[in-house]
């Protein structure tokens, strides 16, 4: 039993937590290349930015007194996302609409976000410093543990944890309504399937390309949040998750936002059990051996410092079966 | 009264100009057909008209209105519709959906509108659940005239609705085209199929080198003995 929840923790746990994060962030990706044909690779660095403006809110929260059973980083989002998309916005109109009206070419769009992540990453060192920063510097992480009969560990999880799980789950809802039920939600699936009919149709592409930014600002700030209450939050909190983010919107199939979700959960899967030492779990067995076999203490199929591969062997993997990633397969 | 007039056009996508100086004038009841050999700038005189292509002399004037370079999504509220070639669908949506988009800029209830739509084509009542991908090629073609339909445009443009379909299809299209007149919308549209075309026509124009050559009902081309030699393929 003491296995079973040992590989619960590790890998159920951590798996949902890094697939939630992927996904959202994901999911962004994937609207963006959607609909302005680019790959947006500042996207990790507007998570980023959305935590430090949740971090702001926070400590502004706390300077006044504001006392919340929840952790106070999860109660500023309602706040935090608003911020967020503004920002988002603003970075799209400062730098990506003039090149867009100028008509380069996506490769041109692509440099201007590298360009725009090392921006980022430079003013949030400049106000913040390079230090990490807990968002529990003034309250306690709660953790829950669910006793499992007959082991001695128990399943254990963070109240951030769970909140992220389910606020990925509304998200996720949330946006399939949009993109299903809504009048502009429709037009950003036209827009993202035939732009050029988008505009003979009279739809507003400009409005589109704004609800886009709107909504993957808004999931960035609630992933990057997320995951610095998980974690702690640094200057490179999600710049270090970027490529395996756009790793699971290609594994998804660029463009499709369930995809991305999907991806982000596969990748998310994929590292965890990668990096998870076998060697614990298989323990029980180690009487059973045949004489001179016995269980090396780690045996993980890939050591952690080279978790990063494991998003490209699943992104390799997919692509050599299904090229254009795994939901587009059937149609277009 | 006439619903669409374009003077003296000259327009082209950046070099030397596609069209040196167009007329037409078309009534609110015509089906005009617009002919002419590969290249002479048939589809860019719908472009021009329809805001895809910079007019750079010359002046369209839509139902009393200058509407010369208004860009697409000012012309659709207008009671301006187009049918491109090719890529006129969204794939990835659904016979509904797509409908739907062809109703964006609306903001009244479009359900009537709908219904008529699949009484004009009863084909995709039963397909309004399918991704528009999934269809066959007259299908395809039926939603693409079916969105173009759906924001009640007093004119619709369509660029060679019957290429590359099979002859049944193609037939259906030209049926498909004169119903949509019935109903009270002009058709302005651009064919290669242009015997097939013109003879369902009440005004035909022959465009070579990016000029007027001939202009008449559909019928009297069909029987100038010389637009028949030319044009017609004898």
């Amino acid at each position: 039993m003491n296995e079973l929840v040992f590989f619960i923790n590790k890998v159920l746990v951590s798996g949902s937590v890094l697939g939630s994060v992927y996904a959202l962030g994901a999911v962004g990706v994937t609207l963006i290349f959607g609909i302005l044909r680019f790959a947006h690779f500042a996207h990790g660095d507007m998570m980023t930015m959305g935590a430090f403006v949740s971090f702001l809110l926070a400590a502004a929260f706390a300077a006044i007194g504001i006392q919340t059973p929840l952790p106070t980083g999860f109660i500023v989002l309602p706040f935090a996302l608003p911020i967020a998309a503004a920002l988002a916005l603003s970075i799209d109109r400062g730098f990506y609409k003039p090149l867009r009206d100028r008509g380069v070419r996506p490769v041109t769009l692509l440099i201007a976000s590298i360009g725009v992540t090392l921006m980022i990453q430079g003013l949030i060192r400049l106000f913040f410093g390079v230090s990490n920063r807990s968002f529990f510097e003034n309250e306690a992480k709660e953790i829950f543990r669910i006793a499992v009969i007959g082991a001695k560990r128990s399943i254990s999880f963070s109240e951030p944890q769970v909140l992220l799980i389910i606020t990925t789950v509304v998200a996720v809802t949330a946006l399939h309504l949009f993109l299903t039920r809504s009048r502009l939600g429709k037009g950003m699936r036209a827009m993202a399937d035939n732009a050029d009919l988008a505009r003979v149709s009279g739809i507003n592409t400009g409005e589109v390309v704004r609800a886009t930014w709107i909504i993957a600002g808004s999931l960035a700030c609630l992933a990057g949040t997320m995951l610095a209450l998980d974690v702690s939050l640094k200057p490179d909190l999600a710049f270090n998750i970027v490529l395996p983010i756009f790793a699971a919107a290609i594994v998804g199939g660029l463009g499709h936002p369930y995809g991305a979700i999907a991806g982000g959960f596969l990748v998310g899967f994929a590292e965890t059990l990668a990096v998870f030492n076998w060697s614990s779990v298989l323990r029980p067995f180690k009487d059973v051996l045949p004489d001179g076999w016995t269980l090396p203490s780690n045996l993980s199929l890939v050591p952690t410092d080279y978790k990063l591969t494991v998003a490209f062997v699943i992104l390799v993997i997919v692509l050599l079966f299904r090229p254009t990633g795994i939901f587009k397969g059937a149609s277009t | 009264m006439t619903l669409i007039a374009a003077s003296g056009l000259v327009a082209g996508y950046g070099g030397a100009p596609i069209l040196n100086g167009v007329d037409l004038e078309v009534e609110p009841d015509d089906i005009a057909v617009i002919v002419g050999p590969n290249g002479a700038g048939k589809s860019t005189v719908l472009k021009a008209i329809f805001g895809l292509v910079a007019v750079a002399e010359g002046n369209v004037v839509f139902d009393g209105d200058d509407i010369t370079n208004a860009a697409p999504d000012t012309l659709v509220p207008m009671g301006m519709s187009f049918v491109p070639q090719e890529f006129n669908i969204f794939t990835s949506m659904t016979v509904e959906e797509n409908l739907e988009m062809g109703a964006y800029i609306r903001r009244d209830d479009f359900s009537e509108t709908m219904a008529s739509v699949y009484d004009m084509f009863p084909d995709l009542l039963s397909k309004r659940r399918q991704k528009a991908g999934e269809l066959s090629g007259g299908q395809r073609q039926m939603v693409a005239m079916g969105r173009a339909l759906m924001s009640k445009p007093k004119l619709l443009l369509m660029d060679e609705p019957s290429a590359g379909l099979s002859p049944i299809y193609m037939e259906q299209v030209f049926e498909h085209v004169q119903r949509v007149n019935r109903a009270g919308v002009c058709v302005l549209m651009v064919e290669q199929n242009a015997r097939r075309a013109l003879a369902i026509a009440s005004k035909g124009l022959v465009i070579a080198n990016g000029r007027n050559r001939f202009t008449g009902t559909g019928q009297d081309l069909i029987n100038d003995p010389d637009v028949a030699k030319s044009f017609l393929g004898g």
